[in-house]
């Protein structure tokens, strides 16, 4: 069996008095795709958020590529690095072109030269399919655009495993599907990748794993087919039958 | 409001020419008081005197005059204040929002004592207390006293400035690895000083006004040069208006600088 590339064992959280996650615990293997979803304030974002130290959890323990979480900087670091996050607002730094917001981070922090960093960021801006994009500044890109952009960002640090938060939730409907079509193809070449989404069509063609959560607690873990077609929890049915039905 | 009062406001907003004609005229009554007034008091006007206050010619040698000493020594205050306000500012704002209990206490207790505690009064204790003790000159007792003041005020304007950066900015940067200094350094700094830069202008120009305090530890500033021409030559209001009007020329030059910054920055986006 197959050692897990991120595992999460009894991780709690808590925002002052409020707890944002119960006891959550779950792997991820190399390779997987794995969907999250789960009604608004159910701490998908806080979950994965804790997976790249974005947020620090509170108790429990979590392994990212056989590195523990602790206060350690350097760990948060290195795992930082194995670990590529899009955001839902894209966060692009807004002062720098989109060249230059590709090679800033493996320039700095992987210690690659301008040269071999643009080689790699050019690639990646071809993966993203907006080569002829590269000199501009992001205000002058559409939301698509620059959420490809963001995606191409975190592939420039090579990272082993994707984090995904609500990728597609600000943009235009027409926008959403050139966003997806990056981001299957990426599935496609076998990127660990966990996707907070609400698109259930993209979970259906892309996941290995289904995970519903609901109120800090992850509720059902199950393959898709068995995920759409018979979930466990009554919870699950009530989310699935709101979400499908629009 | 009455009517003719309104007519008249609009007229002085809408016509151009008649807001110069407003001006001309304002600006001809202040003059002519001060003239006036002047001759009542018997005033001798002697502004022909002025220019040898800059630069002297005697026996076809030039000589660099007392006004022009006192604006060298200004200026030089200035330099100096303004890199190490920028330096201290920085600092205190970086110790304001750092992790550390000892820094954030450290930076708090020093915007509040200088910012509460008079100029003045700082600028003395620092002249008859401190310099003794560090064994430094009065200039640049005048320096780290106004450096320490105006520094005060710099730390907020950074520290809001900083603080108005999107925080999403910070997540990216951290979640691609990016080290704390790098993120300042190449994401959130960069972005803060265009939001800085107005505030910035207006406290340096207020520390080139605030310099002229120095005078009263006799350092031989403008405003101390200005003094001691008067007590030699009694010309006190020609030699305000002119310490005054070089104030103006400084102050007035930096905000034209600074606002040409601020649209060269603006085109190159
Ligand atoms: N920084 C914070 N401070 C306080 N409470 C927070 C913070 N971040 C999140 N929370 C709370 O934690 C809970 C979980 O938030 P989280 O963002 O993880 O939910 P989510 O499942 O991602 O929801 P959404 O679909 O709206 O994005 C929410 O109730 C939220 O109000
Ligand atoms: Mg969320």
């Amino acid at each position: 069996m197959q050692k897990p590339i991120i595992k999460l064992r009894g991780v709690c959280k808590l925002f002052g008095q409020f707890q944002a996650l119960y006891d959550v615990s779950f792997d991820v293997k190399l390779g997987e795709r794995v969907v999250v979803c789960g009604p608004s304030g159910s701490g998908k974002s806080t979950m994965i958020r804790c997976i790249n130290r974005l947020e620090e959890h509170d108790s429990g323990e979590i392994t990212v590529d056989g590195i523990e979480l602790t206060e350690d900087m350097e760990n948060i670091l290195s795992v930082r690095r194995e670990v590529g996050m899009v955001f839902q607002q894209f966060n692009l730094f807004p002062h720098l072109t989109v060249l230059e917001n590709l090679v800033l981070a493996p320039m700095r922090a992987r210690k690659l030269s301008r040269t071999e960093a643009e080689k790699t960021a050019m690639e990646y801006l071809e993966r993203v399919r907006i080569p002829d994009q590269a000199s501009k500044y992001p205000a002058q890109l559409s939301g698509g655009q620059q959420q490809r952009v963001a995606i191409a960002r975190s592939l420039c640090m090579k990272p082993k495993i994707m984090l995904f938060d609500e990728p597609t939730s600000a943009l235009d409907p027409e926008m959403i599907k050139e966003v997806l079509d990056v981001m299957i193809e990426l599935a496609r070449d076998g990127m660990t990748m966990i996707v907070v989404t609400h698109e259930m069509g993209f979970a259906k063609t892309v996941a290995d794993t289904m995970v519903f959560m609901d109120h800090g607690r992850i509720v059902e873990v199950a393959p898709p087919s068995t995920f759409f077609t018979s979930p466990k929890s009554d919870r699950t049915q009530l989310f699935l039958s709101q979400i499908l039905s629009h | 409001m009455p009517k003719v009062l309104r007519k008249y406001w609009r007229l002085s907003q809408r016509s151009r020419t008649f807001a110069t004609i407003q001006y001309l005229l304002f600006m001809g009554i202040l003059v002519w008081t001060v003239v006036h007034g002047a001759n009542q008091m018997g005033y001798q006007w002697q502004w022909y005197n002025i220019p040898d206050l800059f630069v002297k010619e005697f026996r076809g040698e030039y000589y660099v005059g007392r006004l022009t000493k006192g604006l060298w020594v200004t200026l030089q205050l200035t330099f100096w204040c303004v890199g190490l306000t920028l330096l201290v500012g920085l600092i205190t704002a970086l110790l304001r929002m750092s992790n550390s209990i000892s820094g954030k206490a450290l930076a708090t207790g020093y915007l509040e004592v200088v910012r509460n505690t008079p100029l003045l009064v700082q600028l003395y204790l620092f002249y008859f207390v401190f310099s003794p003790i560090l064994g430094i000159d009065r200039f640049w007792t005048g320096v780290v006293c106004l450096t320490f003041y105006e520094g005060s005020f710099v730390a907020e304007i950074i520290r809001s400035g900083i603080q108005s950066v999107d925080r999403g900015q910070w997540e990216a940067g951290d979640a691609v690895g990016l080290k704390k200094g790098d993120i300042y350094r190449y994401i959130v700094i960069p972005q803060a000083i265009p939001i800085m830069l107005p505030p910035l202008t207006g406290q340096i120009i207020n520390l080139v006004k605030h310099s002229a305090i120095v005078s009263v530890i006799a350092v031989a500033d403008l405003t101390t040069e200005g003094r001691n021409v008067i007590a030699d030559t009694f010309m006190s209001f020609e030699v305000w208006f002119t310490v005054a009007g070089i104030y103006l020329a400084i102050t007035l030059s930096l905000s034209i600088f600074v606002h040409w910054l601020e649209r060269r920055a603006a085109f190159s986006r």
